[in-house]
């Protein structure tokens, strides 16, 4: 049970997805400008990942593993996560047609969210089961909603900021992502029993 | 705007942090009591670095030089850095420390009043991760001042006998090296680095911390919310701990007087800039800055969590501004 309660803990705030792993930073950026989209795009991202680490776990035990296809995995894995979005975004136009606006291109641009396929392949590299597979791909997903939408707050307020002009939009957005990932190495080693 | 007859005092940026830098005095006397004149050589280099640095953004940026120089915000910075950082880290670290608080933590974001992230805090956590063996040389009491000055300075390396683990360090380490058998109770009797109730030493230089507090409070630099909901919740929690398992986690006292935990509840975690602007954002900001503080300090791999909290709750402040927005007068909240 605890260690379960350790892998939640470790991929939100320890091994952070986006501040730690330094993973999907394109849609941090993307899609960062405005709360609501933040969240959306958090919704909709961890969906896809949760959904996405279980079937990639399916498929690497099931088929890949069985038949010695190891060498398939990279593509084998994004054509399960192209299958998840498209999922997803016909359920987001069908159920919210304004977030569907909002979020745009970043909605299918989902698929190519690096986080999305590299938590799957942290997955099978750290040899988790299925529901430690779940948890994990879980788990970095809210990591990853959770700064989305912490960074979205702290970017309306830069909005209002007199930011030096060489430094307006992204080279600001980079910087302040830069000191968010040092808040989080403060979290280093708390995701270990002593 | 003046139809009472009230008498109004302007109160300028420049009034408020002077008296900040008058609060921090009995804290630095007493540090000098115990640890020696190093820290005062550390406060100059800190402050030095911090007003070039000052001065060269603001030139850059075509500012009114004078009146944000004279603002005296960067020597708060500067003093908070000196003071958190150990007194022998060589010149060096210090003015880069401070150089990097101002120039990228505060200026890139626009200067006075619009860092999201506290310039003292960050620069601290970016030293420590970058040179965790120099950030943790504190002097060991008594120690004379040439050989203070020598290490600042870079002229002589550190024989082992000169620094001293602070009190935090020093039961972390204790307690690891026991392994299953050390309990917090035998390690604190056997080191000369702790005192009273705190580290030797750190104690009253805390209490002098404390006392500048109270009096910018009762000055009404900063309403009551943040320290006492982070002085009540950094009690609570360690009070929690001790008494679940009293062998493996030091008193609430202990944790009060120890470390930057006086340092933060009065002078950082009530930073006007970057704390939450609403009273109820106030008590989750001190509370939750608290419960970080506490959890880095107790499991985590920095000997201090306090810096890295601040910064990570900075990060939560505009969210929590956002939420806890009183509803305008007429209007029901939604």
């Amino acid at each position: 049970m605890t260690a379960y309660l350790f892998i939640l803990l470790g991929t939100v705030f320890v091994n952070n997805v986006v501040l730690v792993r330094i993973l999907g930073l394109c849609p941090f950026m993307g899609v960062s400008r405005k709360l609501e989209t933040a969240f959306g795009m958090g919704a909709a991202t961890t969906f896809v990942l949760t959904l996405g680490s279980g079937t990639s776990y399916l498929i690497e035990r099931f088929l890949l593993a069985p038949f010695d296809l190891a060498y398939l995995r990279t593509i084998a894995f994004i054509l399960v996560i192209a299958g998840i979005v498209q999922l997803t975004e016909l359920a987001i136009r069908k159920g919210s047609p304004v977030l569907h606006q909002t979020l745009g291109i970043y909605l299918p641009l989902i698929t190519t969210n690096c986080a999305v396929l590299g938590v799957p392949l942290l997955n099978v590299s750290q040899r988790h089961d299925l529901l430690e597979s779940l948890l994990f791909g879980f788990g970095s997903a809210i990591g990853f909603s959770l700064v989305l939408v912490l960074f979205g707050a702290m970017r309306e307020r830069l909005e209002g900021a007199d930011v030096p002009v060489p430094f307006r939009g992204n080279a600001i957005a980079l910087i302040t992502t830069g000191l968010m990932s040092l808040a989080f190495m403060g979290f280093a080693g708390l995701d270990r029993v002593r | 705007m003046f139809t009472s007859p009230h008498i109004t005092r302007a109160t300028s940026v420049r009034a408020l942090m002077v008296k900040v830098l008058v609060a921090l005095v009995p804290g630095i006397a007493a540090y000098v009591w115990f640890f020696g004149a190093g820290i005062l050589v550390s406060i100059a280099i800190a402050s030095a670095a911090a007003l070039a640095g000052e001065a060269a953004m603001l030139r850059a940026r075509a500012k009114p030089l004078g009146l944000f120089l004279g603002d005296g915000s960067a020597l708060v910075t500067a003093w908070l850095l000196a003071l958190s950082f150990p007194p022998l880290a060589p010149w060096w670290l210090v003015a880069a420390a401070s150089l990097f608080a101002i120039v990228v933590v505060k200026h890139l974001y626009g200067g006075l009043g619009q860092n999201p992230f506290n310039p003292a805090m960050a620069a601290f956590c970016a030293m420590i991760v970058a040179f965790p063996a120099l950030m943790s040389q504190w002097p060991a009491p008594g120690l004379p001042f040439d050989v203070q000055l020598g290490l600042i300075l870079g002229t002589s390396r550190p024989p082992d006998a000169v620094t001293a683990a602070t009190a935090l360090d020093a039961l972390r380490t204790g307690l690891r090296e026991a392994g299953a058998k050390g309990s917090v109770p035998a390690v604190l009797a056997s080191g000369p680095a702790f005192g009273a109730f705190g580290g030797h030493g750190w104690e009253w230089v805390s209490a002098g911390y404390a006392l500048g507090g109270l009096w910018l409070l009762q000055q009404r630099v900063f309403t009551w919310h943040v320290p006492v909901a982070f002085l009540a919740a950094f009690a609570l929690i360690a009070t929690g701990f001790h008494l679940a398992d009293p062998v493996r986690h030091a008193s609430a006292l202990f944790h009060l007087a120890s470390g930057a935990t006086m340092l933060a509840a009065f002078f950082i975690t009530t930073d006007p800039v970057t704390g939450s602007t609403t009273a109820r954002g106030k008590l989750i900001l001190g509370a939750a800055v608290a419960l970080i503080a506490y959890l880095i300090r107790a499991f985590g791999a920095y000997p201090d969590g306090i810096a890295f909290a601040v910064l990570l709750m900075d990060m939560w402040v505009p969210l929590i501004d956002r939420t806890t927005r009183p509803p305008v007068f007429g209007h029901t909240r939604k």
